[in-house]
Parts: C-alpha cells; structure tokens; sequence
C-alpha cells in the first residue's frame, strides 16, 4: 500500500475553500463567520490531537491503552447524546443511561467485529478495534439521540391521549407504545436508507480511505459490507435500550406519566 | 369502598374522605380551587403524599377498577373504535344508545366529531368493562340540556348498580340530582366533606 503524503501547504490550499462558506455567510447577514472560522479551527486540532494520540496508542498496542481510550470515546458518545436532545431528561440517570448503553453496545459489537469475524492479531489491537468502535459508536449515538428526542417529544405532545390510557387501566407500556414505536421507527431509519443507497449515491468514508490508502477496492468494499452489518445492528441495540430506558426514567412503577422528570425545551 | 387518605393534591390541604359503594360524592367549589388536580391524584395520575384505598387494596392494585374521565376527553386513534376493542359483545352499542350517540359515530374521525359527542364517547369509553368507581370532570359541561340528562340518567344508574362515583360539577342542580355527599374546595385550607341532602 502507498498513500501520497499531504504537505501543511495542501492542507492550507484546501481552507481556502472555506471562503466559500463565509462569502455566502457574509453575502446573506447569516453572521456565521466567527462560527465557521470557529468550527474549522476545532476540527483541525481535534483531529490533530486524535492523530497524535492514536499514533501513541498504535505504538503501545497494550490493551489498557486500548481500553483507555474505549471509555473516553463511549463517554464522549454519552455526553453527546445528553446535551443534544431538545428536551433533556433531569438528573444523572440520563447520562448514565447513554454512556453505559453505548459502552456496552460498543464493545459488544466490536468484539463481534473485531474478535470473532475479522481476527487480527493481537485481538485488541487498536489499529483495527478503534476506528471501528469509533464508526459504531457514532452511528449508536445517532440512533440513540432521535429515539429520545423523538420519544421525549411525542410524550411531551401526545400526554393526554397516553394520560387517558393510563386513566382507562392501561399499563404503562400499552399506554407509550405508540410512542416508541414512532421513535423506534425514527432511529432506526437512516441506517436502512445508508444501506440502501450505499455505493450508488454515496461512496462510504471508510471505503475510500481504504482505497485511497492503496487498498484493492473489493477489499474495501468487503470491509464496508461487515461494518454495515456492524453498524444495523448497534443502531438496533441502540434504538432499542435508548427506547426502554427513556420509557422506565418517564413512568413510574405505579404506571404514572413523569413527564416533571424532563427539563424544560432548550 | 374507596377511601382516601391524607392526600394532598397540589397546594390543597391533606384530605380524608370515603365514598361508600353506590355513592356519588360532589365536589365543588371555583375554578382553580383544585378540583381537578384532586381528582388526578385520586385516579394516581400524578404523585400525590397519601393513600387511596378500594376496598382496602393499595392504589397499585385497583388502578383498572378506577376510571378516570378528563374534562376535555383525548384520544389515541383516528376514530374512537380503536378505544372500544375488547369491549363484550354488544356493551359499547348498549352504552352509546343510552348516551343518544349511534354505533356508526365509533367510525367517525374523531376531529370530525362535536365536543359533546367525543365526551359522551369518553364516557362510554370508560363504562366498557364496568369499573368499580368514576371519576368525572364535569361530564356534562360540552353538553345540551337532553344529552346532560341521558349522562345524568346513567350515571344514576351506575351508582344504583352499586359503583361509586366522585364527581366535579359546577352544575348546582346537577349535584342535587345526583350527589349524597358533597365535598366543597373554596379556599385551599377550609376544604370539607358536607352532607349533602339525599337525591
């Protein structure tokens, strides 16, 4: 394999392109300079520093640096899942909610991935188990984050429709099952037209990095095809344990809605 | 039968109050003096300090022997036969003819549907499986004097069969007709039970 390195001026010649975004910004009053410039600068040096770090941790190929750095991104992923829902859910319980289910979805599907299918040696080895675990989680998060903004939101508009169920007898999980299968069916969409339109509207990143990086194309391809699978399934498990979980933080045993348990709309 | 204990709903004082089988307790007073928020709490739709008892089961147990019906009835269907499924046979046309509503209604959309009829569904809604205690806010409020009358009429005859009901009314000749007790919510801190004269 053989890659062109790229030279500190490359990448300067490629932000010039950024002129583009802030002519029109400018051109419209949209005030998004400072945001785009803003948005550039945090790019460069966060993947400046992933870089470095990856570069350490490939070197260590130890698999308590490995693990280190498992923990740091599912927390990441769990943090991020939190703070970008429109209606948060109050307290600690969220956020370990997310962090935890991401975690175990993460490492469940790597090592599926990982461990079992692709079999490198050692098993841990950070070349192979972190971008995928990064590829993963990422996508878990997406799914987890529109299962809660969708469930959280349609309790939020539909309460007395599911209040009047529950004043019927109807036990909690019959009374938000619409509620979750709407935010269920929201979660798990992108996935299903990602792989439907994969290869024909868009060419997926990890594919053309490997062949950019000087890989025989069928077997990056090869490779796409596993992480997809890789990828249906923790936006399953993701969908699935975000629904369940925002459905107990948001009823009570006593079969109650607890929609106080949510803050107010950001 | 239902007996509630040291509830406190909302800024309301902790009541204790007991409404025995057949029985229809009123309860009373101006808008916002928390009647309904009382009458959530007694159906355990929101958290409450206090018991409420049915026959001496904790509320856990009870909750589908207790029925609940909202002021403004909500729905979870596009029409209302989806709330009726399950029913036996021939109890939802029993109900809704004694409402003065045809079985077709239960067809209908239910943003096509008057105020009144989505109520008096509302209320059939909730006789289906023939709970043991109502809870209603103001039943008859969206209602024409004739259609009052026929909610009235089944209400009455609910508690003759021997169910409770605790009933929110701002109708005066209303709970005359129906309540043996009455419950008055003026000011928070001098909420009580009165007897009121038999119907």
């Amino acid at each position: 394999m053989s890659t062109i390195a790229l030279t500190p001026l490359d990448l300067a010649l490629a932000a010039n392109l950024l002129a583009i975004n802030a002519a029109i910004s400018w051109g419209f009053g949209l005030r998004l300079e400072r945001s785009i410039a803003l948005a550039a600068a945090r790019m460069v040096v966060q993947l400046a520093l992933i870089g470095l770090v990856l570069k350490f941790i490939f070197a260590q190929t130890s698999p308590v640096w490995t693990l280190a750095l498992v923990l740091v991104m599912a927390a990441a992923a769990g943090v991020e899942v939190v703070t970008r829902q429109h209606r948060r859910l109050k307290g600690w319980q969220a956020l370990g909610l997310s962090s935890a289910t991401l975690l175990f979805i993460g490492v469940a599907i790597t090592s599926l991935g990982v461990g079992v299918i692709i079999g490198p040696e050692p098993w841990y080895a950070p070349r192979y188990v972190l971008p995928i675990l990064g590829m993963v989680l990422g996508n878990a998060m997406t799914a987890m984050t529109l299962v809660l903004n969708t469930f959280c939101e349609t309790l939020v508009r539909e309460r007395a429709a599911i209040e009047a169920r529950l004043a019927l007898g109807a036990e909690r999980r019959e009374a938000v099952s619409g509620a979750l299968r709407t935010s269920l069916r929201t979660g798990m969409t992108p996935i299903l037209n990602s792989m439907a339109t994969t290869g024909i509207v868009a060419l997926p990143g990890m594919m053309t990095g490997q062949i950019l990086a000087g890989a025989d194309p069928l077997e990056a391809v090869k490779y796409q095809i596993l992480i997809m699978f890789l990828i249906a399934a923790a936006t399953a498990l993701a969908a699935f344990f975000g629904g369940l979980g925002a459905m107990l933080l948001l009823t009570d045993k006593r079969h109650r809605l607890r929609l106080e348990r949510l803050a107010a709309a950001a | 039968m239902l007996r509630v204990e040291h509830l406190q709903a909302g800024t309301l004082p902790p009541l204790t109050f007991e409404v025995a089988a057949g029985e229809c307790l009123a309860i009373e007073g101006p808008s916002g003096a928390g009647k309904t928020l009382l009458l959530r709490a007694i159906a355990d739709l929101d958290p409450a300090p206090g018991q409420v008892f049915l026959n001496g089961a904790e509320r856990n147990e009870w909750r589908r022997y207790v029925r609940y019906c909202a002021a403004e009835p909500a729905w979870w269907s596009d029409a209302p036969r989806e709330a009726f499924k399950g029913a036996a046979s021939g109890r939802a046309e029993r109900l809704l003819h004694a409402l003065g509503l045809d079985a077709a209604v239960l067809d209908r959309a239910v943003a096509a549907l008057s105020t009144g009829e989505r109520q008096r569904l509302a209320l059939a809604r909730a006789l289906l499986d023939e709970p043991l205690v109502l809870l209603l806010d103001e039943p008859t409020a969206a209602l024409d004097p004739q259609a009052a009358a026929l909610v009235e009429e089944l209400i009455k005859y609910q508690t003759l069969a021997g169910r409770s009901a605790i009933l929110v009314s701002h109708d005066r000749g209303q709970i005359e007709r129906l309540a043996h007790a009455r419950l008055l919510l003026s000011k928070p801190e001098t909420a009580s039970v009165a007897a009121a004269a038999a119907p």
